[in-house]
């Protein structure tokens, strides 16, 4: 009954200066649509960016390092002697590039709970003969289901159909920007030379773009049959394993693991990618620190107006309190009032953002580099509806707070004798 | 004792002592600066800046949190100012009820009929719905006094509430007043500076310089 009084009186109040306070509205309205929009759109670009990189790098890689043997024949000979070895020119030993053991690996990482999936690949350095002209370049052999499961491959094949690397023998799907160099296109049998002198011809079935040009000027992708086949290796030679966890953050202590366990050399994808981190974060750090300055600004808005408007209703506060409303009640009815402005303006705010940000999620965004991408990138995640509902409403208390503050304290007795 | 500070500390009110009985129409009166406006604002508890005790139906004042002084002022003490105060964004009707709802002692629709029967009793029941720029002078202090009467309060308090009518309404004001006395025992006190309206109350209090020189 009391807050219902005391709402009523706040409403009357509200309704009697409605152009102030509709424009103090719409000062939280247009904060926080900008608020939500900036987020949304910086963290859709963010996911995008990142997804460039980290959808298609494995969380962790397991992989065999060319390295000198750590253990020198000179330092067991003299094991027992005083004083040091002095070793110059020490080369690495010829050591077979694969993983040892791959297969055996491979399927007790399948079992392991921490990982999503495991992809084998190889990489090998190839020339591509156009006419009298050696490219360099690398092939890639993957398994397409794994690859396409795990790293969303098929995303970047633009032409093609990537399955044709598994169906049909010796194919490649050529980068796109090589493509265009060589002049190929689908159906085209193209010639590759490997490092060793080995020769072999590879039926183009598709093309794909990454988004990164320097990566689709070299590289190229055939199943791992064929790179096998190519490097004239037997069926279980892999170069790479690619893990995939279920929780990323936990790909260091996975990759420290797996090092010494399969003595094997492994690096985790936030050692091999640390600049995509603090880009994203420092971005998103400035899209708060704006959003969170408008919504500071249009506070200052609603401060304002409600200081005009004690001003005006001093004699009015005053007689309410000259009846018997307290100090207290006509504080709460300053808080509503600001509460109203801060809630009303607030979901306005927040189903402008929504608005807004499906509306840039229209606008057309093409570019070369990134063929999976039509419109503008936007992340619709509650999160920053609920930050931004949560703010406008505490901002807008504290713009009413002092206001409120003040009212409370006006003396009756000054006014009603002042006239 | 009551004193203002500023500029400098000067004493307004200096051993006043009076008692109010029930259903009393009493008028202070005195020049103007005497202080009997002063006295009034601290007897309707507003202000509490003085020295001695005031006691409202059997309880001390003195001290008492702001928050139960208002309660006092609601329930006990009705106002009448020389300016009347209306809250222009409420309708008549409204603005009479306020104080009851404030209270909170009867539901909405009893607080209703209630003010529909003190605007009867001032004769401005058809203006109810208006707001209270659209009435006169003299009707809107009938509001004001109808205002004060909706908690049947203890004592109606009035600051020269004529002070700012013509001579026709002022009549009709002092009419109301004693039809409140004389009907429905309804106790006043009013200050005044108009001695024709004082005399014929039931009893006057006169003061100069602070101090009460007639009771």
């Amino acid at each position: 009954m009391k807050n219902k009084l005391i709402f009523q009186i706040a409403i009357s109040l509200l309704l009697a200066r409605w152009k102030q306070t509709l424009v103090a509205a719409i000062g939280v309205t247009f904060s926080i649509t900008m608020f939500v929009t900036l987020l949304s759109f910086m963290t859709g670009l963010n996911d995008l960016l990142d997804g460039l990189i980290l959808n298609r790098t494995a969380h962790v890689r397991l992989f065999k390092d060319l390295s000198i043997s750590k253990n020198q024949p000179a330092d067991v000979y003299y094991k027992n002697t005083q004083g040091h070895n002095f070793i110059h020119s020490i080369k690495p030993k010829n050591e077979r590039l694969d993983i040892s053991n791959s297969g055996a690996i491979m399927s007790t990482l399948q079992k392991d709970a921490r990982v999503l999936g495991v992809a084998p690949k190889i990489t090998a350095q190839v020339f591509y003969n156009v006419g009298s002209i050696d490219l360099t370049g690398v092939i890639n052999g993957i398994e397409p289901l794994e690859e396409n499961r795990l790293f969303k491959f098929n995303d970047y094949v633009t032409a093609g159909n990537f399955l044709d690397l598994k169906n049909i023998p010796n194919s490649v799907i050529l980068g796109k920007g090589l493509a265009q160099k060589m002049m190929v296109s689908i159906g085209d049998v193209v010639q590759v030379t490997t490092s060793k002198g080995e020769r072999l011809s590879l039926k183009v079935v598709g093309f794909f773009q990454s988004g990164l040009q320097d990566v689709d000027k070299v590289q190229s992708y055939a199943s791992i049959k064929t790179t096998q086949k190519l490097l004239g290796a037997t069926a279980n030679f892999i170069t790479d394993i690619q893990i995939k966890l279920k929780d990323i953050l936990g790909a260091p202590a996975a990759a420290k693991e797996f090092e010494s366990f399969y003595e094997v050399d492994a690096i985790d994808i936030q050692t091999a990618n640390s600049q995509f981190e603090t880009g994203s974060s420092v971005r998103s750090l400035i899209s708060y620190a704006v959003g969170i300055t408008l919504l500071i600004v249009a506070g200052f808005g609603i401060y304002n107006i409600l200081n005009m408007m004690i001003y005006e209703k001093m004699d009015s506060i005053a007689i309410l309190k000259a009846v018997g409303f307290s100090g207290g009640d006509v504080n709460k009815i300053f808080i509503s009032i600001a509460l109203s402005i801060g809630i009303f303006g607030g979901a306005m705010g927040l189903l402008g953002g929504f608005g807004l940000s499906s509306l840039i999620d229209q606008i057309p965004f093409n570019t070369d580099s990134l063929p999976t991408v039509k419109t503008y990138p936007i992340n619709y995640n509650p999160n920053f509806y609920i930050i931004g509902g949560v703010f406008s409403i505490i901002t807008t208390y504290f713009a009413g707070y002092f206001p409120a503050r003040k009212a409370s304290t006006i003396d009756p007795v000054i006014i009603i004798r002042g006239k | 004792m009551k004193y203002f500070h500023d500029p400098v500390t000067i004493k307004i009110l200096d051993n006043i002592n009076f008692s109010l009985y029930e259903s009393e129409f009493v008028s202070i009166i005195g020049k103007s600066g005497c202080g009997k406006s002063t006295l009034l604002y601290i007897l309707s508890t507003m202000d509490t800046d003085y020295e001695g005790d005031i006691v409202i139906d059997g309880v001390s004042m003195k001290g008492k949190l702001e928050k139960i002084l208002a309660q006092v002022r609601n329930e006990k003490i009705g106002f009448v100012f020389q300016f009347h105060y209306l809250l222009n964004e409420f309708s008549v009707l409204k603005n009479v009820m306020l104080p009851g709802m404030k209270l909170g002692m009867y539901s909405e629709k009893e607080i209703e009929h209630r003010a529909y029967e003190k605007l009867k009793i001032l004769g401005i029941e058809n203006e109810a719905l208006k707001l209270p720029n659209q009435l006169s002078g003299g009707q809107k202090q009938r509001v004001a006094i109808a205002r004060a009467l909706i908690n049947d309060p203890l004592l109606i308090m009035g600051d020269e509430p004529t002070g700012n009518l013509d001579k026709k309404n002022s009549e009709i004001v002092f009419d109301i007043f004693q039809e409140l006395a004389q009907e429905f025992k309804q106790t006043l006190l009013i200050v005044t500076h108009d001695n024709e309206f004082a005399a014929r109350t039931t009893r006057i209090i006169e003061m100069e310089d602070g101090q009460i020189i007639k009771i």
